[in-house]
């Protein structure tokens, strides 16, 4: 009897419940937030998380474009080109009602610049920060950085007043397993508040009253339940069952199914994230191979060849089903220093590539082990494998060795690794991001991510001075020059730049953001 | 062993890491350490009930597998008790009738559930019960209702919808073992001397059949279901991936992923535990329902 | 070897010839095995060869021709380009070298631990059967999952596809060597109280030659029956396997990984990349578990009567 009055009341309140929110969204993703400390994770779910709960000074908008939101006006000082100046915006409050003023920034970028922080690289060239006035805020930066603005779209700003009271002053150690209360709660100006969540199961928010964006922004949505769902077939079957609204990452071979359904509609826009392949050509000789003594990889004309027998087409047609857009270049069209002449695919095909391959004296092939994640890009191990086969028809014998992204990218990092298929995604929409990891010489402060032992002093050199060239046109000339010497050296094999597919219901009504954040304030429901 | 599963250092940074990065973060973690060292760290510290810190999560990894405990074990729970119920009534049935056209279907069915692995089945569940007919969800639990640090699913309607397939999924083996044992066990105690003297008694059939066959059949039963609870519990990581089931499966499998170190040396020696717990459990039920055990007991 | 072959011509084939079930699920297993072993000369194209691959045939329908390169196939391509039905006959191959190795060598395994724990007894046979507890408890794909990273870790990267095969074999069979072991000790208990035994110990026979020339064979249908279920287990589990991401590589996939594959195509109208596949592990797993099953009945004819 009891348990059956349970039951009825329950049935009771979730009637309720389900008729007083009809602007309820339901959204699945395949990842979770790692912690809700805004600076402990510098990680995509996470900051989608946070995103909607904290705000940064400028964020970009469904399109891509940095637009004000707790600085109204930035700008460098007329007077000391190393000042950016930020006038912020008033009348914003917490979700603990608090006030929001200079303060409070002071204390989030030292919090964010501490050594603990995962976001400090993004700040690493700043010198100091100060609050002018009340509603006035300075960085100092160590140079002139034209470029700074683009660096703060993920510094999230906390309540001063409420991280000291909760003592969450120093940032949670997530690596060291520290458990903080700012890990578990939140107190942002954002659109939405956490109501309640279970990490990796269920996180509930709902629309804060006292939003400053009120009027502004759509804010239609006004409640989100949110649950990681792992496997992509649940997850396709959760939206096609209505039980979900929207997921943000529908497998490529079940658009067509998710289009044709009378309830559901997918939008479809680039992503900022290029996907190539690495080879080793700095080493005298190769660990994986089978020839003995020389490094094939070192002949550009070898790289050449791959270059040209990789058909980026059929890649687009069969594995990624046209969601994809074939690349000449390792860069993504967002970034600054992109031309349609680089991202050219290079012309040729199989049969031009042996011929290249005979004349570098590899006529007879030779064979290499390729690596690959299989759980970090759309269709990853799809891919390689269809570029076993391509590679197979200029005599290269590749075997392909793919494993989840926890064993394939210490590969890279390690040096263990001669071939091997890697994403860039350019959260700064600049060049410099991408040379700074990918193409200086692999050392220290740079070249963390270059696996291919590729080292150039001048190119080097070209590289390091982008930091602080204040002459934007004369830093877009060395741009452009670095990214010819790459692409005659061929450094990486580009791919394509992926393609991101959202797929919701019909009354879901938004564009697709190149940095797959859902923006839920911009989101309107029909 | 956890080396080769990966490195949780490229999880743990991001994008914007240098090697700088990677190398403080490696001492920091004891990464560096011998494996024997970490090993004996791990130990000295769980035996003090400290499970360390989930990489991932960054929480302490005892609070995250109390948080999911409950989930894992009433999906185990429930799949146990369709799998003993329909079992045994299939098992009975079929050993009652072991000649019928009904009969031969049961056991052919039975054999094609477990000819296909779990997590096709799984699917084609999902397939046709969440996406063609609409009848029941395809993930997660539904609402749970928390009582003490234990949530529950079966009290809500959601919760008891959410349940129904992934429970078939994970129980549909053990319900095929557990059917052909009645099965053959009702077979076998049926040719027994006294069940032949029990019906020359002019016993009705079903006192025969209930009363005197199956109670006796009950013994095996019980130890395989016993046996198998541990193996419905680690099946339950291919179950809980499929329907996205928030138990600790799907953190084993998150963890591997991720690999997150103190999650998968913990889960490894919850079922350890859960092993010799099960085992403990099955010999007093033994001694409990097998009078002749007692008996060699006391003496 | 004599007294199995009379074996053969005596009741049990009596009783094969007059068990409908079980001559359709023999004939069906042995054409599988058989078409496996000759999958070379009947495979219209080579799938484990990439570079004979046209990506452009990707997704082509079964009985159809694809649009771009005017190929035909029987039952249709896969994601990759390759034919469904050579990919099956290939796959079918490294799944059954898979099921029957391990099997071997959980039986080999099994079987002598068994023998050893029956012959002496004592700390050895509480040790042996302790352990078989503790495996039997810990899961099989837990099991595997273990072996298999290590396995990974320790390889040298261009040989990982070549030992991946090898791993699952020896994980699979380590998780279900239990069985065996059990089986054989209880039989090898019950055959060793018999005079025969007793009578061949007085002779002064080595425990070792007695277990194997008088023992062993008497219990050999026990293990036959056991190793024919486990051959349909090992079968799945590999599958299960790949479905964790553990199984055979992608480019020479088994029947778990095509089928693994084939999954993800399951709401997109590619059937036949899913359904094929596992139709024919199905018809493989099922066959054998129906031959299984009436072994177990004819040789132990007290169930059936």
């Amino acid at each position: 009897m009891k348990t059956r009055a349970i039951i009825s009341t329950l049935a009771v309140a979730l009637a309720m419940s389900t008729s007083a929110v009809a602007e309820t969204l339901n959204w699945a993703r395949a990842g979770d937030s790692l912690t809700m400390d805004p600076h402990a994770q510098n990680e995509g779910p996470t900051h989608a998380l946070a995103s909607q709960v904290y705000e940064p000074l400028i964020q970009r908008d469904m399109a891509g474009k940095q637009v004000p939101a707790l600085a109204t006006e930035w700008s460098t000082d007329p007077n000391d080109p190393n000042v950016w100046k930020f006038k912020l915006r008033e009348g914003v409050v917490f979700h603990d009602g608090a006030e929001f003023d200079s303060e409070d920034v002071v204390f989030s970028f030292q919090r964010a610049m501490s050594p603990d922080s995962d976001m400090k690289e993004l700040l690493s060239s700043v010198k100091e920060v100060r609050a002018d006035g009340k509603f006035g805020f300075e960085i100092v930066t160590d140079g002139p950085n034209p470029i700074m603005p683009a660096n703060l779209n993920d510094i999230y700003i906390m309540d001063k007043g409420w991280t000291e009271k909760n003592n969450a002053v120093k940032v949670q150690d997530f690596e060291g397993g520290e458990d903080t209360f700012s890990a578990k709660n939140t107190n942002g100006t954002g659109p939405y508040v956490i109501t309640s969540r279970v990490p990796d199961s269920k996180t509930v928010l709902e629309a804060f009253g006292n939003y400053w964006g009120k009027g502004q922004f759509p804010l239609e949505v006004t409640k989100i339940n949110y649950t990681p769902i792992k496997n992509a077939a649940t997850r396709v079957a959760a939206l096609l069952s209505g039980e979900v609204d929207f997921i943000q990452d529908v497998p490529v071979q079940d658009l067509g199914r998710v289009g044709e359904d009378e309830k559901l509609k997918v939008i479809t826009a680039p992503q900022n994230r290029v996907i190539f392949f690495g080879l080793n050509q700095g080493d005298a000789d190769l660990k994986n191979d089978n020839v003995e003594g020389k490094n094939p990889f070192a002949d550009v004309r070898v790289r050449r060849a791959m270059n040209m027998a990789i058909n980026r087409d059929a890649i687009k047609k069969i594995v990624m089903r046209g969601q994809s857009i074939p690349a000449g270049v390792a860069m993504p069209p967002f970034v600054n220093g992109w031309t349609k002449e680089l991202d050219q695919i290079p012309p040729g095909g199989a049969e031009a590539g042996k011929k290249l391959m005979a004349e570098a004296g590899y006529g007879d092939g030779f064979t290499v082990t390729l690596q690959c994640p299989n759980d970090r890009y759309i269709n990853d191990e799809a891919i390689c494998q269809a570029a076993v086969a391509m590679l197979g028809q200029i005599g290269i014998t590749v075997n392909l060795d793919a494993k989840p992204k926890a064993q394939h990218f210490p590969e890279i990092g390690n040096l263990t690794t001669d071939f091997y298929m890697l994403g860039w995604g350019v959260p700064t929409y600049d060049s410099e991001y991408i040379f700074n990891f990918l193409m200086h010489t692999k050392g220290e402060k740079r070249g963390s991510w270059n696996g291919t032992r590729y080292s150039n002093a001048d190119l080097d050199a070209k590289i390091v001075s982008l930091a602080s060239e204040t002459d934007l046109a004369k830093r877009d000339a060395t741009i452009a020059e670095i990214w010819k010497q790459v692409q005659e050296d061929v450094l990486y094999l580009p791919i394509h730049h992926q393609v991101l597919n959202w797929g919701m219901a019909n009354k879901v009504d938004t564009t697709v953001s190149p940095d797959d954040r859902a923006r839920f304030k911009y989101f309107k429901l029909k | 062993m956890f080396r080769f599963v990966g490195d949780p250092i490229e999880n743990m940074l991001g994008q914007e890491r240098t090697d700088a990065d990677i190398d403080r973060l490696r001492e920091q973690l004891g990464l560096n350490d011998p494996f024997i060292m970490q090993y004996w760290n791990f130990l000295s510290d769980a035996l003090r009930g400290d499970m360390g810190i989930s990489f991932r999560q960054g929480r302490p990894v005892v609070e995250i597998l109390v948080e999911r405990l409950p989930a894992t074990l009433e999906l185990a729970f429930v799949s146990a008790i369709i799998a003993i119920v329909v079992g045994v009534i299939l098992g009975v049935y079929t050993a009652i009738r072991s000649k019928g056209f009904v009969t031969n279907l049961i056991l052919t069915l039975s054999l094609i559930g477990v000819s296909l692995p779990t997590f096709l089945i799984g699917i084609l569940l999902i397939y046709l019960f969440a996406v063609e007919l609409n009848w029941l969800p395809s993930f997660g639990r539904g609402d749970v209702v928390q009582i003490g640090w234990w949530s529950t699913g079966l009290l809500t309607s959601s919760g008891l919808k959410a349940i129904i397939l992934p429970a078939i999924t994970l129980g549909l083996y053990q319900m095929t073992l557990i059917m052909r044992l009645v099965r053959s066990e009702m077979l076998e105690v049926m040719s027994a001397d006294y069940i032949r003297f029990a019906r020359a008694r002019g016993l009705p059939e079903r006192t025969i059949n209930f009363r005197h066959a199956l109670k006796n059949t009950l013994v095996p039963v019980i130890t395989i279901t016993g046996l198998q609870l541990g193996s419905i519990i680690a099946f339950a990581i291919i179950t809980e991936t499929v329907f996205q089931w928030p138990g600790v499966g799907l953190l084993f499998i998150d963890s591997v992923q991720f690999v997150d170190i103190p999650v998968m040396a913990s889960y490894l020696m919850f079922i350890s535990v859960m092993f010799v717990l099960i085992n403990l459990i099955v010999d007093i039920v033994y001694v409990l329902i097998d009078p002749r055990l007692r008996i060699q007991g006391a003496a | 070897m004599e007294r199995f072959r009379s074996f053969l011509a005596s009741d049990f084939f009596y009783a094969f010839k007059r068990a409908p079930v079980a001559i359709v699920s023999f004939c069906i297993a042995a054409f599988m095995i058989l078409t496996a072993i000759l999958a070379p000369l009947i495979a219209p194209t080579n799938p484990f060869d990439p570079s004979t691959l046209n990506l452009m045939n990707g997704f082509t329908a079964p009985f159809s021709k694809n649009d771009f390169t005017g190929d035909h196939f029987l039952l249709g391509t896969d994601d990759q380009g390759r034919d469904v039905f050579s990919t099956i006959l290939y796959g079918l191959r490294i799944s059954l070298f898979v099921g029957f190795s391990a099997v071997l060598f959980a039986m080999v395994l099994g079987v002598s631990l068994g023998l050893l724990a029956a012959m002496t007894g004592g700390r050895t046979d509480a040790i042996i059967m302790r352990i078989a507890d503790v495996q039997l408890s810990f899961p099989a794909i837990l099991i595997a999952m273990l072996v298999f990273g290590i396995a990974k870790g320790i390889t040298p990267p261009e040989l990982r596809n070549e030992v991946a095969v090898w791993v699952l074999i020896i994980s699979i069979g380590l998780a279900d060597w239990v069985q065996f072991a059990r089986v054989v000790r209880g039989a090898a208990m019950v055959e060793r109280q018999k005079e025969y035994v007793e009578a061949a110990m007085l002779i002064g026979r080595g425990r070792v030659a007695i277990a194997l020339k008088h023992i062993l064979p008497n219990i050999l249908a026990s293990v036959l029956v056991i190793a024919t279920i486990s051959l349909a287990l090992a079968i799945i589990t590999e599958a299960t396997l790949s479905f964790l991401g553990v199984g055979a590589p992608p480019t020479q996939p088994s029947l778990g990984t095509l089928i693994r594959i084939g999954q993800g195509f399951l709401f997109s109208g590619e059937w036949w990349i899913l359904l094929f596949p596992a139709l024919t592990l199905l018809m493989l797993a099922l066959s054998v578990n129906l031959l299984g099953d009436w072994l177990r009945n004819t040789l132990n004819p007290k169930m059936e009567k």
